[in-house]
């Protein structure tokens, strides 16, 4: 637990290879371009800074498929409904009982890693197509739950609307701070200090065991790996990061409904990490622009190619899943390998 | 010359790793040529490489003239090459009649199959009481003889046998080899049999070619390759 | 009251026993799970649905669903699959890239369908009335409808039950599905063969498509839980074993039957997955499934 811990803050020392930063370094850079990115969200339109939010929490559900499947190699199409829990968790401590927002945050937060460790210690055994069809059964049947059972809304769905902006903000901005610039600097933190985070993990030995399992399990559990329990591990930090995101997302939505973590935000996910590149966690950024950008291209091309309404309803679909297609087929390793030209890892 | 198989600088590759390294050979039709040699030495590569499952980097082959590089090996069956592979050779989830079944669905001659079928079986008598037993309830030996038996339903002109004695008892193997040099006497069939045990492959080859890390490094009739002391000592293993 | 569910479950059933069987061929022959399975079922249904427009006959329109479908499921293999196979082999990627892009050509038929058709709900109609069967003064929830689509299941899964066990090409799927190389060192077209499993598959998935949606609506998603109840029904069958998929449907639709009547339909998936998770607990290759023994 303590070396968790430490890497989370350090990352890794010996082993480094020279092109890597250190945390601290990381640390520094992430910063001033965070505050580079809160500072400009004061020029821009109120759909950019919600897009940029959307942004956001996309880069930390992306991360939460890195970890598991490009990392520790499992296969879930069902993490919209870890997002769920998260996002329920959430609401329903913010709604029920009155936590705080911040602390209803933790507590979805906590919800949802306990439920993606559990989940992860029944799966540890399942191998590619079973586990996906034991995620993809998750990922239908939990959103549905919440019809079921009163206390969590039903249809209506459970409200998570934190307010507006802290008044020392306002001030400090001048006066003109929206809702959705707060919400864009309230995710945009989150996921720039989760990016800096995961990356250190991921840097340390727990990236290159979980790399170990991927890709040899039987070598890696000669090597003294013990497989399940890495598996378990990522599953556990996996969930966590997607059990946030669903957070933002509540955040940035105001509620939590049924509807809002539907099968298809599943394969969104799983598209948005393959499309970038499953190995290297820097794909999650460039898998969230593509995510969010897709809409507007395909607004974008729809209104030039006529504006039908089938045409605006099915674009982004056929954009986003030739996209997908033509990765997996001619760029296995994500568009973000191509760039740097790196070998896969 | 044209009948019969003609190897002329072939090179295989596993991947990176060179296997065979401009190997020339010729076996005329209707010889049983036995081709020797250590582990690793290039024996099962050169038949995966020679009935298609493998690509060839350089160098020909080709029986009766046709070449058969660059085709997969379903079409080799068809011009009469069958390569019965070492160790899994038998579909074990499948019965023994299935198993021989298997051998003659791509002909057109369903009434020679079922001749074929019939010799296959007075060949390897064990065979007849087992047919509707699932293939993996055979013994090693049964199973050897369920893979040649399929092999020949297909009525191949040139069969590629990958150490069919592996994992053997003496008994059951002098039983196969016999048959062998009963098929060859009898129907003119050219065999290729690679084989780790080289006294008993060399009791029944017309000639031996002794194969080590890839190259050829001897090749002559049975008595001569065995009066060769450094041959005998370095490859033969007695 | 038993009973009564019991007849709900076996249409159900019968339509993930479809799903699971389509999806079990394309497993066997081809070791990857067909996510656009559900796309190319509903795209055979649309073309029934044409058909039916242009004849005006529901019978006339089932047969040409099902050609498509067969003829859909062939041309996945030869264009999409057979390329596929041909490049990805490393990286983080390589085990999940064939059911990712399988994922890929579900959204790419889907967004396609709706392009073409539009995303609106559309009926296709059958002749086969929709209302339950009246015994004496009771309905029961089991209509001429449902009783099309068992049977049509059973025919499906005879038909496929008959060529495996007694014809030629059986014999040719299964080897080529067993064990590929001693299947092509054996004469065998494996690559025409396994073309032909995808057909099957395509066939039945169609099958499937053209007796359920006359019971609702067809719009390009309507099939897709239809779809992933074959999938675990599948997985809980064992993926190798086309008996076990049949049996994993069944046992799904009754299943289902019974909690959408004693407790209610949210939970229905929530209850798969459990159920997923017990026979995985206890046999984690399925109520049929055995450890790859295939590498003899």
């Amino acid at each position: 637990m303590r070396k968790f811990i430490s890497s989370f803050i350090q990352g890794t020392r010996p082993f480094q290879r020279v092109r890597t930063l250190r945390p601290i370094q990381r640390a520094l850079i992430l910063t001033i371009f965070g505050l580079v990115l809160l500072v400009a969200s004061n020029y821009v339109g109120e759909l950019q800074a919600y897009q940029g939010a959307q942004v956001a929490v996309y880069i930390v559900a992306i991360s939460s498929i890195i970890v598991l499947t490009g990392y520790s190699g499992q296969i879930s199409l069902g993490h919209g409904a870890l997002m769920a829990i998260g996002g329920y968790g959430t609401a329903l401590s913010f709604t029920e009982w009155n936590f705080p927002w911040p602390m209803a945050i933790i507590f979805g937060v906590v919800v949802g890693t306990i439920f993606g460790a559990i989940l992860g210690i029944a799966s540890a055994r399942l191998q590619g197509p079973y586990l996906a069809g034991t995620t993809l059964a998750l990922a239908v049947g939990l959103p549905s739950v919440a019809d079921q059972f009163k206390i969590l809304g039903g249809e209506q769905g459970l409200g998570f609307d934190i307010g507006d902006p802290p008044a020392w903000l306002q001030r400090l901005a001048g006066g003109n701070f929206t809702q959705y610039q707060w919400f864009f600097w309230l995710t945009a933190i989150a996921a720039l200090f989760i990016f800096w985070a995961t990356t250190n993990v991921l840097q340390s030995s727990f990236g290159r065991n979980w790399r170990a399992v991927r890709n040899n399990p039987t070598a890696a559990s000669l090597a003294g790996i013990n497989v399940p329990r890495w598996k378990i591990l990522a599953f556990t930090v996996s969930a966590c990061l997607a059990s946030l995101s669903g957070a933002l997302l509540a955040l940035l939505l105001g509620l939590v409904t049924p509807t809002a973590f539907p099968l298809s935000l599943s394969f969104l996910l799983i598209t948005g990490a393959v499309v970038a590149g499953l190995g290297r966690l820097g794909g999650s950024i460039l898998g969230s622009v593509i995510l969010v950008s897709i809409p507007e291209l395909s607004g974008a091309l729809a209104t030039h190619f006529g504006d039908s309404q089938k045409l605006t309803a099915n674009l982004p679909g056929i954009v986003s899943s030739l996209m997908l297609i033509i990765v997996v087929i001619f760029a296995p390793n994500g568009l973000s390998q191509i760039k740097l030209g790196r070998k896969p890892g | 010359m044209s009948a019969g198989l003609s190897v002329k600088d072939l090179s295989v590759s596993h991947g990176a790793i060179k296997a065979i390294y401009e190997l020339s050979f010729e076996v005329a039709p209707g010889e049983l040529v036995a081709l020797i040699g250590a582990n690793g030495a290039g024996k099962t590569t050169l038949l995966r490489a020679l009935s298609g499952l493998l690509a060839v980097q350089a160098g020909s082959a080709s029986w009766s003239g046709n070449s058969l590089l660059k085709k997969k090996p379903e079409e080799l069956v068809r011009s009469g090459i069958v390569h019965v592979s070492e160790g899994k050779s038998v579909i074990p989830e499948l019965t023994v009649q299935e198993n021989l079944a298997i051998g003659g669905l791509w002909r057109r001659d369903k009434a020679d199959v079922r001749r074929a079928t019939k010799e296959s079986l007075e060949l390897f008598p064990a065979l007849q009481s087992r047919s509707n037993q699932r293939a993996d309830t055979l013994s090693g030996g049964e199973r050897q003889m369920l893979a040649i038996a399929r092999a020949l339903i297909s009525r191949p002109e040139l069969l590629l046998l990958d150490e069919p004695s592996l994992g053997l008892a003496p008994l059951i193997i002098e039983q196969i080899f016999e048959s062998l040099k009963q098929l060859k006497a009898e129907r003119g069939l050219t065999i290729l049999l690679v084989e780790q045990n080289a006294m008993s492959a060399l009791k029944i080859a017309d000639r031996g070619l002794i194969l080590n890390l890839g190259r050829l490094v001897g090749s002559g009739t049975p008595t001569e390759l065995i009066h060769d002391p450094q041959l005998r000592s370095a490859y033969l293993g007695f | 009251m038993i009973v009564n569910t019991l007849l709900i479950g076996a249409s159900s059933g019968a339509i993930y026993a479809l799903m699971a069987l389509a999806l079990v061929l394309v497993w066997r022959s081809t070791r990857v799970v067909n996510f656009a399975q559900a796309g190319q079922a509903v795209l055979s249904t649309y073309i029934g649905y044409e058909a039916m427009n242009v004849t005006h006959s529901y019978w006339i329109s089932v047969p040409i669903a099902i050609a498509f479908g067969a003829l859909i499921g062939a041309l996945v293999d030869i264009l999409f699959m057979r390329v596929l196979a041909g490049r990805v082999q490393r990286g983080p990627i390589a085990e999940v890239a064939p059911v990712i892009a399988t994922l890929g050509l579900l959204g790419l038929i889907q967004s396609v369908i709706g392009l073409i058709w539009g995303n609106a709900f559309v009926q296709y109609t059958s002749p086969l009335s929709g209302k339950g069967f009246t015994i004496g003064n009771e309905t029961v929830p089991f209509s001429p409808q449902n009783a099309l689509i068992v049977a049509a299941a059973a025919v499906v899964m005879g038909a496929f039950a008959l060529v495996f066990t007694f014809t030629d090409l059986g014999l040719a799927l299964r080897a080529a599905s067993f064990q590929p190389e001693i299947a092509r060192l054996a004469g065998i077209k494996v690559d025409r063969i396994r073309t032909i499993g995808w057909a099957f598959a395509g066939a039945a998935g169609a099958v499937a498509g053209v007796v359920i949606t006359p019971t609702s609506s067809l719009y390009p998603n309507s099939l897709d839980l239809f779809f992933v109840s074959g999938f675990v029904a599948a997985v809980i069958g064992g993926l190798e074993s086309l008996v076990g998929a049949v049996v994993g449907g069944v046992v799904l639709g009754i299943g289902f039957a019974f909690i959408l009547q004693y407790i209610g339909s949210s939970v229905t998936f929530l209850a798969a997955f459990i159920i997923l998770m017990i026979v995985q607990l206890v046999r984690p290759h399925g109520l049929f499934g055995h450890k790859a023994s295939r590498h003899a």
